[in-house]
C-alpha cells in the first residue's frame, strides 16, 4: 500500500501558532537535543578517566566560544525539558488539564526555565572568574 | 517491550487482551518513561548543582569528586536513568518519523545500540576513576 494515496489531514501550516503546540514541539526538540548532549557528558567523563591531558583538552573546548554556546544551549534545553516534564507528570495525575491551567502552567514553565538558566550561568561565571 | 502473554494459559482471552492495545505492549512504554522521568528529576537537580560547583576544577579535583562514594553512585544512576529515558524517547520519535519496516527497525536497533554503548562508556569511566587504587 502506498502511503501517498491516502487522504492526509491538513498540513501544520494552516494552524495558528499557540503556546500549547509550540511547547509540545519544544519538548520533543529539547529531548532530541539532550540525547545528543549526552555524548558531551560521556566524552567529559571518559576524558577525565583517561587522564589529565585529555581532561584539559575537553575543558579547553568547553571554555571556547563554541563550547560555551553548546553548554548554554544544553543547560537551556535541560531546564526546559525538566520543567515541562514535571508539567507533564502533573498532567498525568489528572491535574491542571483545563485550558486555564494548561496556559498558566505553560507560562510558569517558560519563566522558571529562563530563571534557572540565568541563575545557573550567573553563579557558574562568578565561580569561573574567581 | 512486553511479550504477548502466551505463557499464561490460565488467563482468559479477555484478561490477556485488556490494556494491551494495538501495539501489543499496553502501557509498559508509557509507564517506564514516567518512572525514569521521575527518577531523573532529583538526579538532574543534583547534577546541575554539582557541575556548577565543578566550574574551573582541575583534573585532580574532578577525580576526587567522582571518587566520593555518593557521587559515584549518583552518576551511575544518572547515566542509567538518562540513557534508559533517552532510548524510550527516541523510540517514539523514530516510530513517528521513520517509515518503512526495514528503515524503522534498523533505526531503532542502531539507536538502542548507541544508547547502550554510551551508557556503558560513561559507567566504565566513572567506575575506573572510582576504583583505581
Amino acid at each position: 500500500m502506498s502511503p501517498a494515496q491516502r487522504p492526509l489531514s491538513p498540513h501544520l501550516q494552516v494552524y495558528r501558532w499557540q503556546l500549547t503546540s509550540v511547547m509540545s514541539i519544544l519538548h520533543r526538540a529539547t529531548g532530541i537535543a539532550l540525547s545528543l548532549g549526552t555524548i558531551l557528558l560521556v566524552w567529559w567523563l571518559g576524558a577525565a578517566s583517561d587522564g589529565p591531558e585529555p581532561y584539559a583538552a575537553v575543558q579547553r573546548f568547553l571554555g571556547s566560544w563554541l563550547g560555551l554556546v553548546l553548554l548554554f544551549g544544553w543547560s537551556l534545553a535541560l531546564f526546559y525539558h525538566l520543567c515541562n516534564g514535571i508539567r507533564h507528570l502533573w498532567w498525568d495525575t489528572g491535574h491542571g488539564l483545563e485550558l486555564n491551567g494548561v496556559y498558566a502552567g505553560g507560562w510558569a514553565v517558560l519563566a522558571v526555565t529562563a530563571a534557572l538558566t540565568i541563575v545557573t550561568w550567573v553563579i557558574g561565571i562568578s565561580h569561573w572568574t574567581h | 517491550m512486553a511479550e504477548p502473554q502466551t505463557h499464561a494459559p490460565m488467563r482468559s482471552p479477555l484478561g490477556r487482551a485488556i490494556g494491551l492495545g494495538s501495539a501489543k505492549e499496553g502501557v509498559a512504554h508509557w509507564w517506564r518513561q514516567r518512572v525514569s522521568a521521575l527518577a531523573l528529576v532529583p538526579l538532574t537537580v543534583w547534577f546541575v548543582i554539582a557541575v556548577i560547583g565543578l566550574v574551573g576544577a582541575d583534573h585532580a579535583a574532578f577525580v576526587a569528586w567522582v571518587r566520593s562514594p555518593m557521587t559515584t553512585v549518583f552518576i551511575v544512576l544518572l547515566l542509567i536513568a538518562t540513557f534508559y529515558h533517552t532510548a524510550l524517547g527516541l523510540q517514539v520519535v523514530i516510530e513517528d518519523y521513520v517509515h518503512g519496516e526495514v528503515m524503522r527497525f534498523s533505526a531503532l536497533l542502531l539507536m538502542r545500540l548507541l544508547c547502550i554503548l554510551f551508557a556503558l562508556r560513561g559507567i566504565l569511566a566513572v567506575l575506573t576513576m572510582a576504583l583505581r587504587a
